[in-house]
């Protein structure tokens, strides 16, 4: 199973680069969301994984999983929404501003 | 001590105020300033001439070993005394010096800064405090030698003295850090104690070298005398100052201050006193060259300092003594000079030595003045200069005896010595005898009664101290340098009269010697005319400097040529190279001994699915709408990650983001251009697929080498206490409302900030859509479906119970502010959507600041109601109710905390969507159709 994650991960990554590697400002946007789903996971694979185990106390539970990585990616998510939403309004602002969707704001070529 | 130092930097902006009232009160609240100082100053003097060492600490870092801590002992006290006594009469010349168009209060506030600086480093106890105040200099003297902001020559030798003397700094917090370390403390209490253990320590040739570098730099020494001569294009009241008392003084003084701790080794004394030799002999020089009468000075000047610094460089506790009764005797006469020189330029508008001749005529009170002062410089006997030189020539031979070709010592220092006789002997008959004025700018006169009073009040300390040094100067001299040496002076003798030995003999040479060399003047100036190109500093310098400039420049074009693209595949490249070169370099093993959990097929599936997903939104990415439906399903499959492996919070996280997401990306994706052609080179491509395959491979075996090792986990301390310390069973969400709630805080402001950001952004965006699809059909007019419209409402109350159910159990079962949040969001997003912005508005509140600012004020306050109960900040409690019929229900304060949580949420989603979405409508209501777009 480790090893899945691991692969998960990696090509989750390897996309995400490829994509913010575009000259076009959409596959950019694309390629962040993408990395952050990389690097979200790889945050919470840092508290190893456990299966069936969630971290709500109970009588009965025979251990739990690292609460800690998992409050750390909850938040990262949220702030990884807002920092699309920055870059995706960014890129129309410069959209409008310099009439192209080239990431360095080049005109056509 | 404070006190003292932040009156004069409290004075600093006080003078500057006050310049509004009139140019003289500007130069009456700098002087008020000082002279409040100075009593403050006095207050402390009994004590320490009572041999204590006043030592005034305020913790601040204490285990850094940083504190603010002040320290005066007699040699503190006798450099606090110069840059106050001199400061006051530099203040009073300057209201003379400067002209009607300068402004007085920037340079009295200028001045009022230095001399705060000046004192911080003469009084601090604590070395790197003592270093900020260092720097201050730096930074205070660039602004008053570049006060003359509209000259070139200004700007340049400002940058000059700071880029070196800045450099130096740099090289001496090393130093100090290294001595820090040594030692184990940066007191300076504890490191004069410590004189053996940091000779004794390996690390004490570098950390020597990198403080002496600071305080060479800064005193002028030999290779790094050049910036002073450029210095000069400062107004002269200010080289007066820096150049007599204060700034050059401070590296000797850091010299004098380390004495103890640092002196005593060969070492010490091959560095520091070869240092100190070859400034004075190429200071004495090249000062008997220079035509204008302030560069005579600087030279002069370099040349006095490396005198004192050769005489620390001896290292005898006798060379100590006669050392810091030159810094005094210097300070006095150079500062003299220097106003001599300021009003000599001042009332014949040159300083050029070739023109001012024969002023004894127009202005014989100032050249009397003038010639005193020279005649100190030069070392006449009755005059302060005398006594200190006397007492440097005798130390010069009794070392000499230590040395082998010892005998080089006392006769290069003898050289020196009538180079500096010949230059004062110019300073006196060029300006003031040889003939008549030559072309002068303005017919030469006395200055104004009240600008010679500093003059001439220097010049007779200048007598005193030569007279009756015994009166006079000699008990301040005893505790400075019982200061410097942390122990107690040996006897000297402080008297005209040594009968006849060697040093006298030195002495009679030098005059004599020095008179002949100036009777001889001509050849030797014809030689030097020849050869001075090349020994100009300045030009090399300026090459340096444009050479690193120019390095720099082609480096960072090299690098960042505009393109992102570029930027991005550099970094990751390196990020790469970096991670394999650190594999490479570790013989650790990829997989550690951790055990492995089990695949099952699902599992595979689902991965499998992922990959399949994410490469094909890679391939896609040109047929937008299809690459967004499939990110949407990498997200899906994520959030499914997180369920199979216990983390239930995340994945209704990641669900309900992905949501919001999606919806952002569709109505954005509307206004970008469509674009079906591939258009990256396709050499591009490759290099971006092998990267992107490099880069995802490290990262795989990166998080294969950590999953499969064991860790320790500070998980425990969570766990045991989430439920009697936070009063809940979800830990996640207890450790994000509770025990990292000051986190959280700062996300959530992260969060409201970016969704203002965002609206600042959109305001005054216009953007033209398509109204037409791909196709080239128009849009459909019908954008709100009524089986949608009416569905969606009766969702609504559906999807606000669930989220507030999410949120009241969020504290022991998975939900929480965040979720919920998300979810109110979406439902939210779903009416504007189905029924149109106008309807949607017409019902609910467009406008969500208020919404977000109440999200963190209640937050915020939450934090702060601990503090009433004197917790600290975001301290949490909470207590079990009854209700009736529902039974036992706990209330945690961590709920309101999480409530503003989820108002700050809503309110950022829907301000980011519900803005850009207005776009959208205000688009479709154009009602030009322009045809397909592009």
């Amino acid at each position: 199973m480790e090893l899945l994650v691991a692969l998960i991960i990696g090509v989750l990554t390897a996309c995400g680069v490829y994509l913010v590697l575009r000259r076009r400002s959409f596959p950019v946007v694309l390629g962040l969301t993408m990395l952050s789903y990389g690097v979200n996971l790889f945050l919470f694979a840092m508290g190893r994984l456990t299966i069936g185990r969630p971290a709500v106390i109970q009588a009965d539970a025979a251990g739990y999983a690292d609460p800690l990585p998992q409050a750390l990616v909850l938040t990262a998510i949220v702030i990884s929404f807002a920092m699309t939403a920055f870059v995706i309004v960014l890129a129309l602002k410069a959209r409008s501003e310099l009439d192209t969707d080239h990431v360095d704001g080049r005109g056509e070529s | 001590m404070l006190l003292l130092i932040l009156t004069v930097f409290v004075g600093a902006p006080l003078a500057a105020w006050v310049a509004r009232f009139g140019r003289i009160q500007s130069a009456w609240a700098a002087g008020l300033v000082t002279i409040v100082a100075v009593l403050q100053l006095i207050t402390l003097m009994p004590a320490v001439f009572e041999g204590e060492t006043l030592i005034h600490q305020w913790d601040w870092m204490p285990r850094a070993g940083l504190n603010l801590s002040f320290r005066l002992d007699g040699l503190g006290l006798l450099f606090a005394l110069l840059i106050l006594g001199i400061g006051l009469l530099v203040i009073l010349y300057a209201r003379y010096y400067l002209a009607a168009r300068d402004c007085m209060g920037r340079f009295y506030a200028y001045l009022l800064l230095f001399m705060g600086a000046m004192l911080g480093i003469v009084l601090s106890e604590n070395i790197i405090q003592l270093l900020v105040f260092w720097e201050l200099t730096s930074l205070t003297s660039f602004l008053l030698i570049s006060y003359w902001q509209e000259r070139a020559d200004a700007r340049q030798g400002a940058r000059m003295a700071l880029a070196v003397t800045g450099a130096g700094g740099l090289a001496m917090l090393g130093g100090f850090v290294l001595l820090g370390h040594i030692v184990g403390s940066y007191e300076l209490s504890v490191i004069l104690q410590s004189g053996d253990v940091i000779r004794a320590h390996p690390l004490y040739l570098p950390t020597l070298v990198l403080i002496l570098l600071g305080a060479f730099t800064k005193s002028a020494q030999f290779p790094f005398h050049f910036w002073l001569p450029n210095a000069m294009s400062a107004p002269t009241p200010v080289s007066a100052y820096l150049h007599s008392a204060t700034m050059v003084k401070a590296g000797v003084f850091l010299l004098a201050r380390l004495f103890p701790a640092l002196s005593g080794t060969p070492e010490w004394s091959a560095l520091v006193g070869g240092a100190g030799l070859a400034t004075l002999l190429v200071g004495a020089v090249f000062a008997l060259f220079k035509h204008d009468l302030k560069g005579l000075l600087a030279y002069s000047t370099i040349s006095h300092l490396g005198l004192i610094t050769l005489l620390f460089g001896i290292g005898t506790p006798l060379a100590a003594v006669a050392g810091v009764f030159h810094i005094i005797n210097h300070a006095i006469f150079k500062a003299s000079l220097f106003m001599a020189a300021g009003i000599i330029d001042h009332e014949t508008g040159s300083r050029d030595m070739r023109r001012i001749n024969g002023l004894w005529k127009y202005m014989p009170h100032t050249a009397m003045l003038a010639m005193v002062a020279a005649a100190a410089m030069a070392g006449v006997p009755l005059l302060n200069g005398f006594l200190s030189k006397e007492m440097f020539f005798a130390e010069a031979v009794s070392a000499s005896t230590h040395l082998r070709l010892g005998w080089l010592l006392p006769a290069t220092v003898t050289v020196a010595g009538v180079f500096a006789v010949a230059y004062s002997f110019r300073f006196i008959h060029d300006v003031f005898f040889n003939g008549e004025p030559v072309d002068l700018p303005k017919s030469p006169h006395e200055p104004p009664r009240w600008m010679k009073v500093p003059v001439e009040m220097l010049v007779a300390l200048c007598l005193l101290v030569g007279i009756l040094p015994a009166l006079t100067v000699e008990p301040l001299l005893t505790l400075a340098s019982s200061g410097m040496l942390n122990q107690p002076v040996p006897d000297f003798d402080l008297a005209l009269w040594h009968g006849f030995n060697i040093a006298l003999a030195m002495s009679v040479v030098a005059l004599v010697g020095g008179g002949l060399l100036y009777v001889a003047r001509q050849p030797l100036f014809e030689l030097h005319d020849r050869f001075e190109h090349r020994l100009q500093a300045k030009p090399l310098f300026d090459r340096t400097i444009g050479g690193v400039l120019g390095a720099a420049g082609a480096i960072t074009r090299a690098l960042d040529t505009g393109s992102l693209q570029r930027l991005v595949a550099l970094f990751v490249a390196f990020a790469a190279v970096l991670g394999i070169s650190g594999f490479v370099a570790s013989d650790s093993p990829l997989t550690g001994p951790r055990d492995l959990l089990p695949v099952d097929g699902i599992s595979l599936l689902a991965a499998g699915g992922l990959a399949a997903a994410a490469l094909a939104t890679v391939i896609m990415h040109r047929q937008r709408l299809v690459s967004l439906i499939l990110i949407g399903v990498v997200g899906l499959v994520v959030s499914l990650v997180f369920v199979k492996f216990s983390a239930p919070d995340l994945a209704l996280t990641q669900l309900s983001v992905e949501v919001v997401t999606i919806v952002l990306l569709l109505l954005a994706l509307y206004f970008l251009p469509r674009r079906q052609q591939p258009d990256s080179h396709p050499g591009h491509r490759a290099r971006d697929v092998v990267l992107s395959v490099v880069a995802g491979g490290g990262v795989a075996a990166l998080a294969w080498a950590v999953l499969t090792r064991p860790y320790d986990t500070i998980a425990d301390f969570f766990l045991a206490n989430s439920v009697p310390g936070g009063g809940g069973t979800n830990v996640v969400n207890v450790i994000l409302v509770d025990f990292r709630g000051y986190d959280t805080l700062g996300e959530i402001t992260v969060l409201a900030l970016a969704a203002l950001g965002i609206f600042a952004m959109l305001e005054g965006l216009h953007l033209k859509g398509p109204t037409r699809d791909d196709e080239g059909r128009p849009w459909s007019p019908d954008m709100h479906p009524p089986v949608m419209a009416s569905l969606t409402r009766l969702l609504l109350p559906l999807a606000l119970l669930v989220s507030a159910f999410i949120f009241l159990r969020g504290h022991n079962q998975p939900g929480g502010g965040f979720i919920a949040g998300l979810v109110t969001a979406v439902a939210l997003i779903m009416q504007y959507l189905a029924n149109g912005v106008a309807w949607t508005q017409s019902r609910l509140p467009a406008n969500m600041h208020p919404v977000l600012a109440m999200g963190l004020l209640v937050a915020t306050l939450t934090g702060l109601a601990s503090w009433l109960f004197g917790h600290p900040f975001l301290t949490s409690t909470y207590t079990y109710l009854y209700w009736p019929l529902v039974g036992k229900f706990e209330v945690a304060s961590a709920m309101v905390f999480d409530l503003g949580v989820y108002l700050v949420v809503v309110g950022a989603t829907l301000l980011i969507l519900i803005h850009l979405g207005l776009m959208h409508s205000a688009s479709h209501q154009a009602p030009a159709d322009t045809g397909d777009y592009r």
